[in-house]
């Protein structure tokens, strides 16, 4: 049991498993989806980007000759919904060729640090992000 | 079911919000203002046009509260909250605001 | 006779890109096409894969573009083609099997 829950009764550790990648299957969009309207709930939000859902963060994404919306810009808005802890899993990256240079530039903006800007993601290794789930209430896999 | 605006069709869902946000024209919102029975200020207009600029960078709809956390940092303190927001637009701004602007229902709006 | 083949999912959750180029014969083609298209990243295993199979490999270029990989991250030996590049290469081939 978190300290949180014993405080409140209410506040949970949530976490968001992301593995798959964006367009292919709709699992990335619904997966944002559910994390936005969770968010109104004022839980303690993570979420985790391992094995293909890493794709999910790539910048320049341009969908426009393939049809589909370019759901990406989404994850910018993270910060305003108080979703600031996006754990990314520096193994799943190498494995696919990729380095946090590839990933949007995500941010928050800290209300109680004077608006002060602060990155959303955190790289982790596999055994970080092990402990990070261990610690969680709840998880949700996409 | 659509509007018929300036002899243009414009294509909407069961809850009145627009098929197609390209279609979407400051003669449209005054068509989709009056159907909510709200006469369009420049302070609905100040509203409306952020909801416009924030779906255009983030490509969704923000929720109530995010609107107004947002609405405070860049108008202030008194435009920044739930009371100013619902004087507007009493019926709930993320239903009619996003609706006037052309936008999708907001994600988590119950 | 030679063959057109196309790959949909990622190679790195799917082994369908590995099975498709061990059973593609040299005259043949493969084509990388939705999430498929990240078996064009250089430096990966599957890129390894394909620098050691007979058959020449394509990716569409707007699923890359789609998903945010940049030409300068595409492996050696893949070429981009667009959406006309796939109709010729599926009319220049007898047949067309989807690995799905």
């Amino acid at each position: 049991m978190s300290e949180g829950m014993e405080e409140g009764g209410s506040i949970k550790k949530f976490m968001y498993m992301n593995r798959k990648a964006p367009y292919g299957t709709i699992y990335a969009l619904e997966a944002l989806e559910v994390v936005l309207i969770g968010a109104a709930f004022d839980q303690d939000v993570s979420l985790a980007f391992l094995d293909d859902g890493v794709f999910q963060l790539t910048k320049d994404q341009d969908t426009k000759g393939i049809g589909m919306k370019n759901f990406s810009p989404a994850f910018k808005a993270l910060g305003d919904y108080d979703v600031t802890k996006l754990y990314v899993e520096k193994e799943s990256l190498e494995e696919r060729g990729l380095t946090a240079d590839d990933l949007m530039d995500l941010v928050y903006e800290d209300e109680d640090d004077d608006w002060a800007e602060k990155p959303s993601i955190r790289l982790v290794s596999r055994d970080e992000l092990k402990a990070v789930l261990a610690d969680q209430d709840v998880i949700m896999s996409f | 079911m659509a509007y018929e605006v300036n002899g243009i069709t414009v294509e909407h869902d069961e809850e009145g919000y627009l098929s197609d946000l390209t279609q979407w024209n400051e003669d449209v919102a005054a068509i989709l203002a009056n159907d909510e029975g709200i006469d369009m200020t420049d302070e609905h207009w100040e509203v409306v046009n952020f909801l416009r600029e924030y779906y255009d960078e983030y490509q969704i709809a923000p929720a109530i509260r995010v609107l107004v956390k947002a609405l405070k940092k860049t108008m202030g303190k008194e435009k920044g909250s739930n009371k100013y927001l619902y004087t507007l637009f009493p019926y709930g701004p993320a239903k009619q605001a996003c609706k006037i602007a052309g936008l999708p229902k907001p994600t988590g709006c119950i | 006779m030679s063959i057109l083949h196309t790959v949909n999912k990622s190679p790195f959750q799917k082994n369908d890109l590995a099975s498709c180029l061990s059973h593609a014969s040299d005259a043949d083609a493969v084509l990388m096409i939705e999430d498929g298209v990240y078996g064009a990243i250089k430096g990966t295993k599957a890129a390894a894969q394909i620098s050691a199979a007979g058959a020449t490999v394509f990716v569409l270029g707007v699923d890359l573009a789609a998903r945010g990989i940049s030409e300068d991250k595409i492996a050696d030996g893949v070429s981009v083609v667009g959406y006309d590049g796939f109709v010729k290469l599926a009319a220049e081939h007898n047949a067309v099997n989807s690995w799905l």
